[in-house]
């Protein structure tokens, strides 16, 4: 099996619980260059637990699943997992920052560390990217210092300081306050406009019909459908899709 | 008005406080005068007479007990500085164990803790003395005896050779010592969220570098507290030195005791003793605190 246009490869992927709960239940759906992937559904149908597998963060039980050419076997092997997730920006519903660091340290750490660059150009590089993000003057500050929306901006610009291949975004938005929803939404929009392939796990409507590819519409672990978001949005294949976007969309 | 009568009370509290103390030393004074033992610290100059097994100073029987007390307390510092070291360094790796993806290691670290702190640290100070280091026989004619050997008669490491009483010590006190500050370093990497680790995952920094730049440096205002109660603890445990016959402070006040018959004034000056010693730790690990402290609200606005 080859898939080389895409960059995540899923086929039959399954993941279940201890109870016998199925997380994942058999799923398959690829990503190709500079795709902007959606994925929606109701809370517990195994979206998060799905982008998480995407980089290692999540195991699995059964299925193949490759990123970025990079195969991932159901246990995890480790030397696999670092190669993605140097390759793979992940962006997380709280942020995450490390609050013990400046901003500018949050960036740089990474590329100082793992991919060995220099001091000063990992520290300009990490400046362009919050200037990008519009919020250069608050290089020396530190998380605490920062509203959530400047702080998920952060994370946006400590995700892209590797040069990422593919982000993956958990809810970015979810925790923030409406306000502030849109200066995040905006930085990832400019992202997709350069081309740069993202997961999205949200359920901002607004945004997906806007920037999504495709929208991935799950519920039990399960894909219900994949389609187009003007197709998704006005005229779902599916009934359970459609009984989703009733509620949210009144 | 408020003001002065909180100061009224303060004042007539501290005079109390000062009257007691003053009549229970008065009554504690009269009486040994009567017995006509009296409250005294002559003998300190008189010549012990008793020879030590262990000193780092120069020390003969025809030192004064002061100095005897003195050797005891350095040899007490020795003991406790050396074991902190290693029950730190020990406590650090097991309590690292405990959070690592390695299944066998956890095992380790879980039975480690376990075992170790259901038995009584007498029982294994003796155990270290009479099972381990007796334990070893005395010929030391294998070819790297010269840079490292273990025998009966202790550990020898190049030109540092240390005795059977402060080798057997040393494991005693590092190995219990160090169950607990695994313990106290665990609960610390527990109170990081566990989105710090994933997040450190996610730029892919290895498990080591992670637990290195982010999750140690969040976990020590947590640890701190915790390990500072160990060190006193240590500290104060170390009096332990008795029951496998090594030369400290408490052990050589045993003895100068018993020879003079001065148990009050040889009391106070072993709880003078400690008390110094231990406001060291505590001040070094406040001083250690406030640095941790001070970092964090440099970070707060």
């Amino acid at each position: 099996m080859t898939f080389m246009k895409n960059i995540i490869n899923v086929v039959n992927l399954s993941k279940s619980y201890s109870a016998g709960i199925k997380a994942l239940d058999d799923i398959s759906l690829d990503v190709g260059k500079g795709e902007v992937l959606v994925v929606m559904g109701p809370s517990g149908s195994g979206k998060s637990t799905l982008i998480r597998t995407f980089n290692g963060l999540e195991s699995f039980d059964t299925g193949y699943l490759e990123i970025l050419g990079i195969r991932l076997d159901p246990n995890g092997d480790e030397k696999n997992i670092r190669e993605i997730r140097k390759r793979v920006g992940m962006v997380f519903q709280q942020f995450n920052l490390f609050p013990h660091l400046s901003i500018l340290e949050n960036i740089t750490l990474a590329p100082i560390k793992v991919q060995k660059r220099q001091k000063i150009e990992a520290q300009e590089h990490a400046l362009s990217l919050l200037s990008n993000m519009g919020i250069l003057s608050h290089a020396n500050k530190y998380p605490s210092q920062l509203s959530g929306g400047e702080q998920q901006r952060v994370a946006i610009a400590r995700s892209l300081a590797l040069k990422p291949d593919l982000l993956l975004f958990d809810e970015p938005t979810s925790a923030l306050d409406p306000e502030r929803v849109n200066e995040v939404l905006d930085a990832m929009r400019d992202l997709a406009k350069k081309g740069m392939a993202m997961v999205v796990v949200t359920h901002e409507v607004g945004f997906a019909k806007e920037v999504a590819d495709r929208v991935l519409f799950m519920d039990a672990g399960r894909v219900i459908e994949i389609s187009k978001p003007n197709i998704f949005f006005q005229n779902a294949k599916e009934e359970r899709s459609r009984r989703f976007l009733n509620q949210i969309i009144k | 008005m408020r003001i002065s009568k909180g100061i009224f009370v303060q004042i007539t509290l501290a005079i109390s406080l000062f009257l007691l103390i003053f009549i229970l030393f008065n009554n504690l004074y009269v009486n040994l005068i009567n017995k006509q033992i009296g409250f005294t610290f002559n003998w300190l100059l008189r010549p012990a007479g008793f020879a030590l097994s262990e000193s780092s100073l120069n020390y003969s029987p025809s030192n004064s007990y002061a100095w005897a007390l003195f050797v005891g307390w350095i040899n007490s510092l020795k003991i406790i500085l050396s074991s902190l070291i290693f029950s730190t360094l020990l406590g650090i790796i097991v309590g690292l164990f405990s959070k690592s993806k390695n299944k066998l290691l956890r095992k380790f670290s879980s039975i480690y803790v376990g075992l170790i702190r259901q038995i009584p640290l007498l029982v294994q100070l003796m155990f270290w003395y009479f099972v381990v280091f007796l334990g070893f026989n005395n010929s030391n004619n294998d070819h790297y005896s010269h840079f490292f050997s273990v025998s009966n008669k202790g550990i020898n490491i190049l030109n540092l050779n240390l005795t059977t009483e402060f080798s057997a010590l040393l494991f005693g006190l590092s190995v219990f010592t160090g169950a607990y500050i695994a313990e106290v370093i665990r609960g610390g990497i527990n109170s990081v969220p566990s989105g710090q680790w994933e997040a450190f995952k996610s730029v892919g920094l290895s498990e080591i570098q992670g637990v290195f730049y982010i999750i140690i440096p969040q976990s020590l205002p947590a640890i701190i507290p915790g390990l500072t109660s160990q060190y006193l603890n240590l500290a104060k445990n170390s009096t332990l030195a008795i029951a496998v016959g090594y030369a400290d402070i408490y052990a050589i006040s045993d003895t100068v005791i018993n020879q003079t018959g001065r148990a009050i004034e040889g009391f106070l000056i072993l709880l003078l003793s400690f008390l110094f010693l231990n406001l060291i730790i505590t001040y070094a690990m406040e001083f250690l605190n406030r640095f941790v402290i001070a970092n964090q609200n440099r970070r707060i606005r």
